[in-house]
This record gives structure tokens, sequence and C-alpha cells, in this order.
């Protein structure tokens, strides 16, 4: 009986190893421990497809989803040193606002193509060619099966294609539509901090998790990309002296 | 009284030397025309025209560098007329001729331009064809003369072309490459024809610098003497090699056809093409595709004994109805690897319509660039994939267009709109000053209402974009942009505020106004939405 207890915790732990899938896949960190051990793989996984939408309709989300997504595959990028493809049907990004999230214009390709049809097409044989470091597209309509043959390419090729879903119309959510993506975000932009002297801080946002595999959903308010493409844990969420120095409306928060 | 042609061929018959000079023939009375007559033509309103617009056309002579100074070398009639010769210098020309349009000649592109015309001549008319810089062309007529309709018709013919390309042209046949060479720039005529064995004969009459002498034999030549072609010919030959130089007997003997002188044709590159035929016919897109990459392969060897890279390819197949079906690709940089091109090739298997069966293919490379061995560094160092952006940008525009892929260039101008432009996908640009711009612009700045701010340099407090109102929390700002004075006459006074300013919910926008809140000209304070910032 005693030998039984003792030898459970193993046999607990060796069926564990067995059911859980054996893990190689190459990960991607935020370099954020509070982002990054909240994730189930400790970071995104590289080859695979990742989901971010908006979480309102207002330009301003859309605009925090897109540097989300830019600084994600700046970081790649640098890494990997191969160009970005930056796949769209419409053509409103701002390049030297790229820029500045670490996605220089040397690493970025655009590609415009007619309709969301020709734009998986291009996004699969991007991925197939394996030249990109990421591939991003931003698609409005997308089927469970295209989710599906985008998720299974980018894990042949070991290469993050992130997909910013954009809103059909006012109500609907993108992410309410079934997909086989790996993680998908919620993205929206939070108030800055409030500095002591005129002017607008470091842009926060609110970054929610609304679907990971093998993980929980959460969300958190992070500080946008700086000139790396890196996010930061806000400093005055953990340091009660910082918020004590703001306006007295925060520090009550 | 003795008949006037009948003189004039007694007077032709005699030797050269025997023939009278012109003070012995004696005056002769001749009818003159009527200086105005003939001028009533039906074409002489164009005439009168063309005169005219020549007239008021400013003279035009090239000027380029001889030694190491500046010297017209080249001169227009117009400026001819005035005075202006070839080898004078430029200084002297400006001050000859207030209004004369000098311009810089470009002797490379001269040769481009003639190597191009030598390879027409390759195409249309001779095989044997060679560019004679500065200004000439050889075709060897042996043997061709009559497929453009004898050798004075193909002259007209050869003329006519040059004249409606606009160039001025001068055409000499002749037994030997030397004697046409000489003919065409010192003979009387814009068109001679020099039947078969009278050479000397026409040669006889023309300058010694018509035999492509050296400067110095040239001067010698002068010193001793011989003026024209004739002086040379009795003189006997070591002499005249210790006067002149050997090869100046050389270019006498080349004229004569005494020594051979071959012309280096301008080689026509052919396109290459490699050929498939099946046996029997196919329809599935696993078989093109297996033919495709057989063609490939075939191209590669072939492309790479030639040391060529393909900027194009262009797939035919015929089909077993008689009907070819054709897919052309295209790459951003000279390539032969053949699984990328493959890669390539099977986009455009779906355009191709087997119908009953395809059963020849062929592959021809219309654009070859040069392609020598590349290095593979990155391979020896030990990594697997090269990441070649040219790649990419070959399979999306296999796919959706050469137009549709691009990168964003930066442009010199602080207007926001004007700074970013598409450029070549291949090309890494460079990058932009490190001002605040936003993720997203607006494509055309929408207007705000209801906007409250302090002037002439605060943020505004409010305003309403859109419909709905937003409460400024946090403003940076002003950052000025003034109007590029020199595109638009709106633009010289015109002054932009920029803002960055956040909302109460967290939004950051990016928002200007017009004017500086001092001096009316530069904008009427209307505020406007451009950006947003993540």
């Amino acid at each position: 009986m005693i030998t039984a207890f003792e030898s459970l915790p193993t046999t607990i732990a060796h069926l564990r190893t067995i059911a859980t899938p054996v893990v190689d896949h190459r990960i991607m960190p935020f370099g954020i421990p509070a982002l990054d051990d909240r994730l189930a793989s400790r970071g995104l996984r590289a080859g695979a497809l990742h989901e971010v939408a908006a979480q309102s309709c207002s330009m301003v989300d859309d605009a925090a989803a897109t540097l989300f997504l830019a600084g994600i595959a700046a970081r790649e990028a640098a890494h990997a040193g191969g160009p970005v493809l930056w796949v769209s049907c419409r053509n409103d990004l701002y390049a030297p606002g790229l820029e500045q999230a670490g996605l220089s214009s040397a690493d970025l390709i655009h590609a415009q193509p007619r309709d969301d049809a020709a734009l998986l097409a291009v996004v699969e044989d991007a991925v197939r060619d394996g030249t990109p470091s990421a591939v991003i597209a931003e698609v409005s309509r997308m089927s469970m099966v295209a989710t599906r043959r985008l998720q299974l390419v980018a894990a042949d090729a070991d290469i993050p294609v992130l997909i910013l879903r954009r809103r059909r119309n006012r109500d609907q959510d993108p992410l309410a539509e079934p997909s086989a993506a790996w993680t998908r975000w919620r993205i929206a932009s939070a108030s800055s901090e409030r500095l002591g002297v005129a002017g607008v801080g470091r842009s926060r946002w609110q970054v929610e998790v609304a679907r990971q595999r093998g993980g929980e959903a959460f969300s958190m308010i992070l500080e946008g990309c700086d000139e790396t493409g890196c996010l930061a844990v806000p400093a005055a969420l953990g340091h009660r002296a910082a918020e004590t120095a703001g306006p007295a409306r925060y520090a009550a928060a | 009284m003795p008949i006037r042609q009948d003189v004039e061929g007694e007077i032709a018959a005699l030797p050269a030397h025997a023939k009278p000079p012109m003070r012995e023939l004696g005056r002769r009375s001749e009818a003159a025309n009527h200086p105005f007559h003939g001028f009533a033509q039906a074409d002489s309103h164009d005439r009168v025209a063309a005169t005219v617009a020549a007239f008021h056309r400013a003279p035009l002579a090239l000027v380029g560098k001889v030694g190491r100074r500046e010297e017209v070398v080249a001169a227009c009639d117009g400026a001819a007329a005035l005075g202006i010769t070839i080898g004078m210098a430029a200084t002297h020309a400006r001050a000859l001729v207030s209004d004369l349009d000098i311009r810089p000649s470009e002797m490379e592109a001269d040769a481009a331009m003639l190597d191009q015309l030598a390879l027409r001549a390759v195409r249309r008319w001779s095989p044997i064809a060679a560019a004679t810089p500065p200004d000439g062309l050889w075709l060897d007529l042996t043997g061709c003369a009559h497929l453009h309709g004898g050798e004075e018709r193909f002259c007209r013919r050869l003329r006519a072309f040059c004249q409606r390309a606009g160039f001025t042209a001068r055409v000499a046949v002749a037994d030997t490459p030397g004697a046409a060479h000489a003919i065409a720039r010192f003979g009387p005529a814009d068109i001679a024809i020099v039947p078969t064995g009278r050479t000397v004969d026409a040669l006889s009459g023309l300058p010694v610098a018509a035999l492509r002498l050296a400067g110095t034999a040239l001067v010698a030549a002068r010193k001793f003497g011989f003026e024209r072609v004739a002086d040379l010919l009795p003189v006997a030959r070591g002499p005249l090699a210790r006067r002149l130089g050997l090869a100046a007997i050389t270019r006498l003997d080349q004229a004569l056809g005494a020594v051979a002188e071959p012309i280096t044709p301008r080689t026509d590159e052919v396109m290459p093409v490699v050929e498939r035929r099946l046996l029997e016919p196919i329809v599935t897109a696993d078989a093109i595709a297996q033919v495709m990459e057989d063609l490939l392969g075939d191209m590669a060897e072939l492309l790479r004994a030639k040391g060529l890279g393909v900027r194009s390819l262009r797939l035919g197949g015929l089909r077993v109805d008689g009907t070819e079906q054709v897919v052309a690709v295209g790459t951003s940089r000279p390539t032969r690897e053949v699984s990328h091109l493959l890669r390539l090739m099977k986009l455009r298997i779906e355009l191709i319509d087997p119908g009953l069966g395809l059963e020849q293919f062929y592959l021809a490379a219309p654009h070859t660039e040069p392609l020598d061995a590349v290095d593979l560094g990155a391979v020896l160092a030990g990594e697997v994939l090269v990441r070649d952006p040219a790649r990419l940008v070959d399979v999306v525009a296999g796919r959706i267009g050469a137009d549709a892929v691009f990168r964003i260039a930066p442009v010199e101008s602080h207007v926001p709109e004007r700074a970013v432009m598409r450029a070549d996908p291949v090309v890494a640009p460079a990058g932009w000053p490190k001002w605040r711009r936003p993720t997203r612009l607006l494509a055309r700045p929408e207007p705000l209402w209801g906007v409250i701010a302090l002037m002439p340099d605060q943020p505004p407090r409010r305003f309403e974009w859109r419909g709905r109102p937003h409460k400024v929390v946090a403003g940076d700002g002003p950052e000025r942009i003034h109007g590029e004075w020199w595109r638009r006459d709106a633009e010289v006074w015109a002054v932009r505020d920029y803002y960055r300013v956040e909302d109460e919910t967290g939004g950051r926008y990016w928002v200007f106004r017009r004017g500086d809140g001092f001096v009316e000209d530069t904008g009427d304070l209307s505020w406007w939405m451009h950006g947003v910032f993540a």
C-alpha cells in the first residue's frame, strides 16, 4: 500500500507527460513574464495562426490591434531576418507610424489583392514559399476551413500567420465565428498614464486573450509598442508610489 | 557647230592629264531658269512652312570634350549656315551666335543608338552588319540585295527608312567596305552605287582623308602634297610607306581590295527555346506540371551554359485541334532556379485549357539578363533557408499581378500624405524622421465640429468627429507643417498645426488646425482629423 502511495505522484507525472503532446514548437515570447506566464506555451507559437480583432468598431481600437500585430511581426522580423508580408485589400496604413513600432519599411512588403479569396491565396502562397518571417493579413470574411488550412500551412513552414479580423458590420463580433486559430485576441486602446506635464503618455492597450489552446482566457492592460515592437507592463499598476504621484482620481482607482 | 553632248563625250574620253582646264573649254551660254520659276508648286506651302519653322528654331550644336577643350562636335544645317563649324571652340560658337542651342553630346547614347540600328540591320536587311563608330553602318549585301529588289532599290528604301526615323543618311555600295566607307562620306551623291571593278575610278577623286587615315598620316600627306587618293596611286609603295606609315598603305589597300577586311557582324542573341513533344496528348494538371518541370530543367541547362537568367518565361502548348495555349510568368530578378520557376508556372496551370489534349510544349525566354554564379555565404555558414525578398515578390505577383505588390518608400516632404509613395518591392527603402506619426492615416482629412481650443497654440479641449463628441484629457503639440510653396500657389502661406490628443476613453487622435492663429493668410482656423494613433 505504502509503495503504491509513493509511486502515485510519479505515475501522475508520467501520465501527464503521456497525455500532453510533445511541445517542441518554436515560441515567440513577448518578453513580459506577466503575459508569457499566462499563455499556455509561454509565448506565441511561431508556426501557427493567430487572430486579432479590435474590441469595438472604432478606428482607435482598430489602430491598436494593427500596431499590436506590427509589434509581433517586427520582433519576429528582427529575430528571423526576413521580410514581413502585409496583405490587405485596403491601403490606409501609414508607414512612418509602423516604423515607430519597429516594423521599418525595409522589412515590409505590401500586397493588395482585390478580394478576400485572393487574399487568402496570397497568404498561403507566401507561407509555402517560406521567405517571409511573418505574414499579416487583414480579413473580414474567413471560413473555418480557410483558418484550418492556414493553420496547417503555418505549422508546416514554421512561420507565424497573423490575421487581423475586420468587422463586416457594426454589431458583428469577428471572433464569434469558429476558427482553428491557435490564439484569438481582442485589443482595445486604453487611457494612457497621465503625465505630470501636459502631454500624452505611452499608449496603453486592453489586451484580451479570448481563446487559446491549452489555456484560459484572460485580460490585462499593457503599454503599447516601443521602437523595437516590445510591449511593457504599466509601471503604475504595480507601484503605489507612482499612483499617488498622478492625479487624485487615478490614485483612487 | 558641234553638239554639246559630243564635245563633252570627247573631253570625257581623254585621259585625266590631257583634259583641258575649265577656262579652255570656253564660255558657254546656257539657259538659266527663271529665279522664281518652279516655286509655284503644290507642296510649296509646306516647303515654305518648313523653311520658316527651321528659321525660327534656334540653331543647334552639340558640344563635347576633345582633348582638353570644349569643342563643337556636331552642328545642324541652320548652325552651319551661321558659320558654326565642327571643331570650333564652344566659347567661340557662343560668341558668334547668341541664341545658339548648345547641348552636351552624349557619345554613349549615340553608340547605343548605332548599335540598335546595327541590330535592326542584322534582323531586317543583311545577316552580316556592323556598326562603324562614330556614325556609320556596314552591311554586307552579298547575296541579299535581290531580296530587297536590287541594290539601287535597296539604297532608296534604306534612305527612306532613315528619313522616317529622323536621320540624314548617305548610302554607298562598293566592292570593298573601305571604298563604301569613303564614298558614303566623301562621295558626291547621297546614293552612290559603284559598279563592280570601278572602285579605283570612284576613289580617285576623293580626298586622302576618305581613307580613314590617322591624324599624323593626314598631316604628312598634306606636307608631301597628296591631296586626292589619285595622287597616292602612282607613287611607289616603299617611299609612300616611309612617308605616311604602313597603316596608311593598309588602309589604301583595304579600300582598293588588295587586303581583305572582313566585317565582324553584330550578333543577334537568339531567344532560348526548349521544346518537348509528347507521345500522347495530355490533359491533367499533374501531367502538365511534369512537362513544365522537364522543360524548366532543359531551360536551366541552356541558360547555365550561356550565363543567363530569365526575367520572363512563355510556355506554349499545342493542342490536338491545332490551336495554341500560351501562359507567361515574370520574375523580378534574373533567375534560373527550377523549383522557384516551377512554383510560378504552376499558378498558371489553371489558365491552360487542354481541350482534347496537348501534344507539344515549348518554353521560351523572351527576356533574359546576365546571371553569374551567386555567392552562397549564408548557406555555407549553415543556414538552410535563404530569404530572398525577390522570390516572395514573384510568388505574390504571380497570383495578384505585379502592380499589387509594393513597398512604401519615403518622399522628402513634411506634408504627411506626401511623405509616402509606392515603390519597387525588391529595393529596400530608407526610413522617415522620428516624428510621432499615426498608425492609420485618413485618405482625406475629415472636418471636426464644435471644437473648443485656446488660441493660438493649445490642443482642443473637445471636438465632435463623425457625429460623436470627444472630451480631450491630454494633448501634445503643436507640430507646425508649412505648405510647399513650390508646388501650388495656394500653399504659399498655408500652415497646419498638428496636435496629438487623447480623449477620455483612451482614443489617441492626430488632429490639425489650418492656420497659425495670427496671420489670416495661413488658414481659416478650421479643425481636421487626419489619423489615429494606436
